[in-house]
């Protein structure tokens, strides 16, 4: 049977992404971010997926403003690294799952959770730079990746308590899918940061800590976090944070802190990053 | 009452906004680059965006675009085209010369101290 082993949380910046294409990581100003990415590489070099459900978020790439789905799910055999404006990202073609895709897209819709399935989309910075943070630059990607795009462009973004629950869902979708397979669920995106407007490069590392602690200890007090809050403390771009919880919740009630980090700034962004492994 | 310094892009916004963002996601394609940077007005007019939308576009002020419901991703493709970065783009919005807004996010970033509504007036909003 699948099973769902561990999850990672990560920022997805894409200067971070800039700036590994651009070979770049050793000055100064990345050093740091991507030396709090060391252990998580090594690290799943030895537990080795063979499936990631990586949870992001498309920033006007695949979807304009035509059509904004709250949740979509890739069912595809490949995703194209997207040309967001300054040509494509020079990384392998991420490969899917379409199988397993199909079937948490199934499941999940039969208990409510009305996700959107694609089958032709090309992926951006928000899936491809965790990817590169956690697997380098290898020639082909070592998995197999199941993209759950979630809006957090157009307000409102769903709920963190609807993304915790659908984590949940997700969860029981793997635990049922008859092939061994070692799964992991990515949380992507924030932490703190705003983009736009006259208070563009906020950060607020109290909330950020505050995040990083309760997220693995106490989930259930960040599902009732409003979205004003998100606005409010972590930017207007913070509110990605949300799809963090879906990671969290399709882990075991109790888990084990293997990775933190923190880190500001990446360009305009504070980054973070955990690595979590269930624990019974 | 607002959030400082903040406009939140909702449904609201985003039909405001509609071609002003389509015209954006259309400078994703090289060719189309090039056509809006030879003759910026006359590309403008292929879209039905208002006059002040379209000003505001060859005004760059970026601001103003959002307030007239552009998306801040989408209004990346502009930045994009004109070869700045998004931390460029960001400055301008805050008024802040790029090299001290660089400083500040160096330094930790703009501090939430003044920067956000209290629980008191989150609280009077809410009534």
């Amino acid at each position: 049977m699948a099973k769902i082993i561990a999850g990672v949380g990560t920022s997805h910046v894409p200067a971070i992404g800039a700036a590994i294409d651009n070979k770049v990581t050793h000055e100064d100003y990345w050093k740091p971010v991507f030396a709090g990415y060391e252990y998580a590489k090594e690290w799943i070099k030895q537990v080795q997926p063979d499936v990631v459900v990586l949870v992001f978020n498309d920033h006007a790439t695949a979807f304009d403003m035509n059509i904004i789905p709250t949740f979509a799910i890739g069912c595809a055999a490949e995703f194209q690294p997207a040309d967001e404006g300054w040509g494509a990202r020079p990384v392998p073609v991420v490969k899917g799952h379409p199988e397993l895709a199909s079937h948490i897209a199934q499941s999940v819709i039969q208990e409510d959770f009305d996700l959107t399935i694609v089958n032709k989309m090309d992926v951006d910075h928000g899936l491809t730079v965790p990817m590169s943070l956690m697997f380098g630059e290898p020639d082909k990607w070592p998995c197999q990746i199941i993209p759950v795009a979630v809006n957090v462009v157009l307000y409102p973004a769903p709920s963190g308590k609807r993304c915790f629950e659908l984590g949940k869902a997700i969860r029981r979708a793997v635990d049922s899918f008859d092939q061994d397979l070692n799964v992991q669920v990515w949380g992507t995106g924030g932490m703190s940061h705003q983009l736009q407007g006259q208070r563009a490069g906020l950060i607020n590392s109290g909330f950020d800590n505050a995040f990083l602690d309760d997220i693995v200890s106490a989930p259930e007090k960040l599902i009732k976090m409003s979205h004003l809050t998100y606005l409010n403390e972590a930017g207007s771009e913070g509110v990605e944070l949300v799809m963090w919880l879906v990671m969290r919740g399709a882990l075991n009630t109790k888990v084990k802190q293997l990775k933190r980090f923190y880190h500001v700034p990446a360009s305009n962004t504070a980054v973070g990053h955990l690595v979590l492994e269930n624990e019974d | 009452m607002h959030i400082p310094g903040t406009i939140i892009f909702d449904a609201e916004m985003a039909s405001k906004g509609y071609h002003l963002n389509q015209f954006c996601m259309s400078l994703m394609t090289a060719p189309n680059r090039a056509r809006f940077k030879a003759d910026q007005s006359a590309y403008l007019d292929e879209w039905a965006m208002t006059a002040e939308q379209k000003q505001a576009v060859l005004d760059r002020d970026y601001n103003c675009m959002m307030s007239l419901g552009g998306n801040i991703y989408f209004l990346a493709k502009i930045f994009s085209s004109d070869e700045l970065s998004f931390q460029h783009a960001a400055a301008t919005m805050t008024g802040m010369d790029i090299e001290d807004y660089k400083k500040m996010m160096i330094n930790g970033g703009r501090s939430p101290v003044g920067n956000t509504l209290t629980s008191e007036e989150i609280q009077k909003w809410q009534k």
